[in-house]
């Protein structure tokens, strides 16, 4: 039980008897990412906070190349995560490919969530017939080819520096070079599961409300797959954020904190 | 005007060269985006770069719509979370679609600018072109891959060849248990120089060889594999292990290789039911004998090394082999076993003989002693193979399942 926590670099904050949230990073980064937003929540819910495998500060023993060849493990990771923590009723809020990584889990145990945010997310970032994700398989064989000629680059590129910032003095203090490191096998691997994965099928099997958070102009997740998000899960609701790009949770934390925040203490409120 | 003050107006000129000449001629692109990445100013050498005309960016293009789409992945993941996160990214492999739609591969700088609230204002963007480091890199990545295979195949040939020189399995003697077990140096992946090879030679008539070649890897294994079979060619013709030895001497030496070999034969024959072993030493640890007494005891006298001296000096030793006895013969692996500066040495190998005498798998179960004793990582190869009379002749079937317990 310890183990799967320290695999996952879990932390946990905030109120240990309120309801929990677990936060969930995307393809790329770390829990990092939720640096300006999970806070917000410190007050009333008991906040959780993890690395997917393979990314971040994450035991490299936690990757397994088969049972991570798909979405599912990342789920069965988040069920796994939560069970450990004993975590009911959980409010899971997820960027980018963790959007689909929390569909997937709510249908795998729909019991344990009562409710989603899914920041950003896309079912299926590949065009299809009658349905645009904004990539062809060119783009996405482009993509996986630039990792590996890359990756001589993608080995190190972001490693490195984390420096000194003025304006935010609090974050260098905090954050470890892990931010945005991965192994460039992995970061391949996991790219290939994600943008090859095709959930549209499980978004009519979520029980749980959920929350789409959509940007203006974001080049990963159009607007167009948003509203499909919303419109395709059972009791879905989209917010468009005055934001541009793909992780409001870092461009815009106030707007993001802002909408997570009336959806889940509404729901609250009337739950 | 002396010469002092002429550098200094020389130097004051410098420093008053036209800002805009410098930013616009800058040795590298250089971008102005608001935080969202809308370009709103880009200068001359970027322009040239991708050869986009200045009305076409400012004001219009984000930076990252200049990405390919593996390029925009990246931006949205990685480079925009970064710049957002420590305000500053630097040697960041792009490729930027030119307008003819050509690819050009650059490196990025990036740095943010912010407000004196922290709010960020604008990012300040330098590109460089990176065409001539990209093929290089590209040529690095093509002779690492090429490295990679290459490895594979020469491991995959190492474990090929391992497999021509050690037999899978030992072969069945009628009447006689034989047992064997075989652990290359380290991981594995070179071939080691040690060998053993049972073989028929008539009816009730076998040998048991076993050596050790100076060395490791191909060169080795050729010799190797020359020993091997020129003991199995010579066991045909001649009657006495050590007739053997003194023939692959010959052979060694006319070879011409600086490579020599320590090898112990047997020659395990049968007679009425009843067999007997001929052993002989070519500079090689003595086979031990556990018999009737129970003592472990060295069979024989040591001869020379194979492949050295022009004269050797060779001996058979014969031992009539009674029920429950056993014969183990070892490679230099075993006794030179260590862990610190300690060895496996002699008494240890007498006491795991012993203990393990009547063992399924005598020869596997040494082996696991000198491992455990070196904590699991063989520093020399260790080749093992023990021959065992049973007390009850072996009915087959019982014969069978002692062979399906070996792993190999």
């Amino acid at each position: 039980m310890e183990d799967i926590l320290a695999r996952h670099n879990v932390t946990v904050t905030g109120r240990a008897d309120g309801p929990p949230v677990v936060f969930a990073h995307g393809f790329g980064c770390d829990q990092h990412m939720w640096r300006f937003v999970a806070p917000a929540f410190e007050d009333a819910f008991r906040v959780i906070l993890f690395d997917h495998a393979g990314s971040g500060s994450s035991d490299p023993s936690a990757y397994d190349a088969a049972r991570h060849g798909s979405l599912q493990g990342y789920a069965d990771d988040v069920l796994a995560i939560c069970r450990a923590l004993d975590a009911t009723d959980v409010v899971f809020v997820g960027h980018s490919v963790s959007a689909m990584i929390g569909v997937l889990a709510e249908v795998a145990e729909p019991e344990r969530f009562s409710s989603l945010v899914l920041v950003s997310p896309s079912p299926r970032y590949l065009d299809d017939e009658g349905y645009v994700g904004g990539f062809d398989e060119a783009d996405i064989r482009e993509m996986l080819d630039s990792l590996d000629s890359n990756y001589l680059g993608w080995s190190s590129t972001m490693a490195p520096v984390i420096m000194g910032n003025q304006e935010r003095p609090e974050l260098s203090a905090e954050l470890t070079d892990s931010f945005c490191r991965t192994d460039p096998h992995i970061a391949r691997r996991f790219a290939e599961v994600t943008f090859t994965s095709d959930n549209r099928a499980d978004l009519g099997q979520v029980r749980a409300p959920v929350l789409v958070l959509q940007c203006t102009s974001d080049a990963i997740a159009p607007v167009s797959v948003g509203q499909y998000v919303a419109d395709a899960v059972p009791h879905g609701t989209l917010v468009m954020l005055d934001a541009t790009g793909h992780c409001p949770n870092l461009s815009a934390p106030e707007q993001t904190t802002a909408a997570i925040d009336r959806f889940v203490r509404g729901d609250a409120l009337v739950g | 005007m002396n010469s002092q003050t002429a550098s200094e107006a020389f130097y004051a000129a410098l420093l008053e060269d036209d800002p805009e000449r410098l930013y616009e001629r800058a040795p590298c692109g250089y971008l102005s985006t608001t935080p969202d990445g809308i370009i709103v100013k880009a200068n001359a050498t970027f322009l040239d770069l991708t050869g986009y005309d200045r009305e076409e960016l400012v004001g219009r293009r984000t930076f990252a719509e200049l990405l390919t789409a593996g390029g925009r992945i990246y931006h949205e993941t990685h480079y925009a979370p970064l710049l957002h996160m420590q305000g500053t990214v630097r040697e960041v492999t792009f490729d930027l679609v030119r307008a003819d739609g050509e690819r050009l591969p650059v490196l990025v700088n990036a740095a943010v600018e912010s407000d004196s609230d922290g709010a960020p204002r604008v990012v300040r963007v330098a590109v460089f072109d990176a065409t001539q480091r990209r093929a290089y890199e590209h040529e690095l990545l093509v002779a690492k891959q090429r490295a990679e295979q290459s490895e594979a195949r020469a491991q995959a040939l190492a474990r090929t060849l391992q497999s021509t020189l050690i037999p899978p399995s030992p072969p069945e003697l009628p009447g006689l248990e034989v047992s064997a077990a075989y652990r290359p140096a380290g991981d594995g992946e070179e071939v080691g120089g040690d060998f053993y090879d049972i073989f028929q030679v008539g009816q009730d008539d076998w040998v048991v060889a076993l050596g050790d070649v100076c060395g490791k890897g191909v060169d080795a294994a050729v010799v190797t594999a020359l020993v091997r079979y020129t003991i199995r060619a010579l066991s045909m013709q001649r009657e006495q292990p050590s007739e053997v030895l003194v023939a692959l001497n010959d052979v060694l030496l006319a070879q011409g290789t600086d490579r020599f070999c320590t090898v112990a034969l047997a020659r395990l024959r049968s007679a009425g039911g009843t067999w007997s072993a001929t052993l002989s030493s070519g500079g090689h640890p003595l086979a031990l004998h556990r018999g009737q007494g129970g003592a472990v005891l060295p069979v024989g006298q040591a001869g020379s090394l194979v492949g050295v001296l022009e004269v050797v000096d060779t001996h058979d030793h014969v031992v009539e082999l009674a029920p429950g006895d056993v014969l183990v013969l070892y490679t230099d692996g075993v006794t030179e076993g260590r862990r610190g500066r300690e060895f496996f040495g002699d008494e240890r190998l007498r006491r795991s003989v012993q203990q393990h005498a009547d063992s399924p798998l005598p020869a596997e179960s040494i082996l696991a002693d000198v491992l455990d004793f070196q904590e699991g990582s063989a520093r020399d190869d260790i080749a093992v193979v023990a021959v065992r009379m049973p007390v009850v002749p072996p009915a087959s079937a019982v014969h069978q399942q002692v062979r399906e317990e070996s792993p190999s």
